[in-house]
């Protein structure tokens, strides 16, 4: 039988405020053990939380971004459980009245654009950091961490709509871009700055009924996602066609085998007791806050994407290529600006630059090369200066020495010959010098041709203007 | 309504407590009485009356996002029974 999957995402963003949601505790990465808390975040007795207006407003933009729904009075409720890396023993999460909710997002997957319902985008607060490995007494201790704990987090839930694998990792990838672009969450899924849980049923083909999921957790990457849910669609496949039962239970990836195993321990309950937290007063986003974050919102990446294509007529793919991030794009459109070659440019980030750097593993905000030193090679070899072939040689200098393109040109003596006289002279040297590549050109294999092209460019070390080399070239040979 | 001693002890088990049979019997008493007095109040007509969860009229209490101290090390894991290399240890348990 055919079945189709039916899968919710659950994402936690980590909000890149400086100090935690409801106290003054920083919320630096890296850190050592137990450094930034406070009697607020460790849950002490009497203490009263505080909320951070910057959260608040990360959230709301996230909040637009999706079309969502803000739901102008909203307040934080308690969600109570045991677990070692939650002091208090209650988390401050939203639940009835969550800050906005009813959004979505357009993904394309294989040309065919569909849209995924967003349910919910509400604020909470991270949990602290548990380690079962590496330290001394590992073997029979956990190690707990509470730098995290109190850090803002928004939980973006999606409506059961996605389908496919592929499905849930382009929502992500859209999801990820969208948070970098508004500036309020690094996206680094290693880091656990951005974690994804996902519900995931199957059904008959064509089915509407909602059969019992199970839920997938420790996912560490994008890929990670996608290769869980596949395994997991094949399990309950096979599991429903032998005629059992699909149990409800929480699953967790196994990265090094490649599987998914149930939780193993007492499955906890699953009975939070939600109520409203007694020490914070509602949150009230008037309709001038939420349209005051409207404005601010930077240009989106699906509406930079479709600029790109428009303004600067280049193909789709390269669009979705430079807006994969707002530094990038920028990167561009300054490129642009100053070389005017909107296709060029775009040839020179997406296969040069952005291989360069993927080599040196850092991001375009630390590349030494500026978007002024590349559109100057890219002027160069469009007034024909240097040619495309030693331009490439000219990149990889200004890459390492940060010189201009035009300094390193005129020190190695790079300039293009295009001196008609000098180029004959030295295709006719080359002619004469193989008379048997000569003859066989004469009779008829004109392969050769490549040859004499290969040895004259060779004699003027890369430097001859290609075109006219060919032209000269046919013409001495035809008329030898 | 009457509690039984099962609900009892489920809540116990969410709250994480332990208790001897006398209090479990004791407990099963004493929240049927309390579930009873809600049950009085749940009579009353409350017909156009919102739900409030804090009954101060005040909203929006925010502090700006700046970084303050904290506690020194030695200080926020002073109360927990085990630690070490800054850590606070528990005994093991595993996801996995």
């Amino acid at each position: 039988m055919d079945y189709e999957a039916v899968i919710g995402l659950e994402i936690h963003a980590q909000l890149l405020t400086a100090s935690k949601l409801f106290c003054g505790c920083s919320t630096r990465f890296g850190d050592p053990p137990n450094h930034n808390t406070c009697p607020i975040c460790l849950g002490m007795p009497g203490v009263l939380p505080v909320l951070n207006r910057k959260a608040v407003e990360f959230a709301l933009r996230m909040a637009v971004a999706l079309h969502c729904r803000t739901n102008p009075f909203c307040r934080f409720a308690r969600k109570n459980y045991f677990y070692p890396d939650l002091p208090k023993g209650y988390q401050i999460s939203q639940y009835e009245l969550p800050l906005a909710e009813g959004g979505y997002i357009d993904i394309e997957v294989d040309q065919t654009k569909k849209r995924i319902g967003i349910t919910r985008v509400h604020l909470e607060e991270d949990a602290g950091k548990l380690l079962h490995e590496g330290l001394t007494e590992s073997d029979s201790k956990s190690y707990i961490d509470f730098n995290r704990c109190g850090i803002p987090l928004i939980e973006i839930v999606s409506e059961p709509e996605i389908r496919t694998s592929e499905e849930a990792y382009e929502y992500l990838t859209q999801l990820k871009t969208i948070l970098q672009y508004l500036e309020i969450c690094s996206g680094n899924m290693e880091e656990g700055s951005l974690r994804c849980d996902a519900n995931i049923s199957i059904r008959p083909a064509g089915s509407s009924e909602f059969m019992t999921k199970t839920e997938l957790k420790n996912m560490n990457t994008f890929r990670g996602v996608q290769r869980a849910l596949d395994y997991e669609i094949k399990r309950q496949a096979e599991v429903v066609e032998k005629g059992g039962a699909i149990e409800r239970e929480t699953r967790l990836w196994d990265a090094s085998q490649q599987v998914t195993i149930p939780m193993r321990g007492k499955e906890e309950e699953h009975d939070y007791r939600y109520f409203p937290e007694p020490d914070l007063v509602p949150l009230v986003t008037d309709e001038s806050w939420v349209e005051e974050v409207a404005h601010t919102l930077p240009e989106l990446p699906t509406a930079k994407r479709d600029r790109f294509i428009r303004e600067y007529e280049i193909p789709k793919y390269d669009a979705e290529i430079l807006t994969q991030s707002s530094p990038l794009a920028d990167y561009y459109e300054q490129c642009v600006g100053y070389c005017h070659n909107s296709k060029a440019a775009s040839n020179w980030i997406m296969v040069e630059i952005l291989r360069k750097l993927k080599e040196d593993n850092i991001d375009i905000e630390q590349c030494p090369l500026s978007p002024r030193a590349l559109a100057e090679l890219i002027s160069l070899i469009d007034k024909g200066t240097i040619s495309g072939k030693i331009a490439k040689e000219v990149f990889e200098d200004m890459y390492q020495s940060q010189r201009s393109a035009s300094e390193i040109v005129q020190e190695k003596g790079l300039v293009q010959i295009t001196d008609q006289e000098e180029i004959r002279r030295v295709v006719s040297q080359v002619v004469e010098s193989n008379p048997k590549q000569l003859e066989q050109y004469r009779r008829g294999q004109t392969r050769v041709f490549g040859f004499f092209m290969g040895q004259v460019m060779k004699a003027t070390q890369g430097k001859a203007n290609p075109q006219l080399v060919n032209k000269i070239l046919k013409e001495i040979l035809d008329s030898s | 309504m009457a509690i039984t001693i099962k609900e009892v002890e489920y809540i116990a088990r969410l709250a994480n407590l332990e208790f001897s049979p006398e209090e479990k019997e004791r407990f099963t008493h004493q929240l049927s009485q309390i579930i009873d007095y809600m049950g009085q109040l749940q009579q009353l007509d409350t017909e156009g009356v919102e739900p409030t969860s804090h009954i101060i009229p005040v909203s929006n209490v925010f502090r700006e996002d700046r970084v303050r101290p904290s506690l020194p090390r030695e200080e926020s894991i002073k109360n927990a029974p085990d630690k070490g290399e800054g850590f606070v240890k528990v005994p093991k348990f595993l996801e996995t």
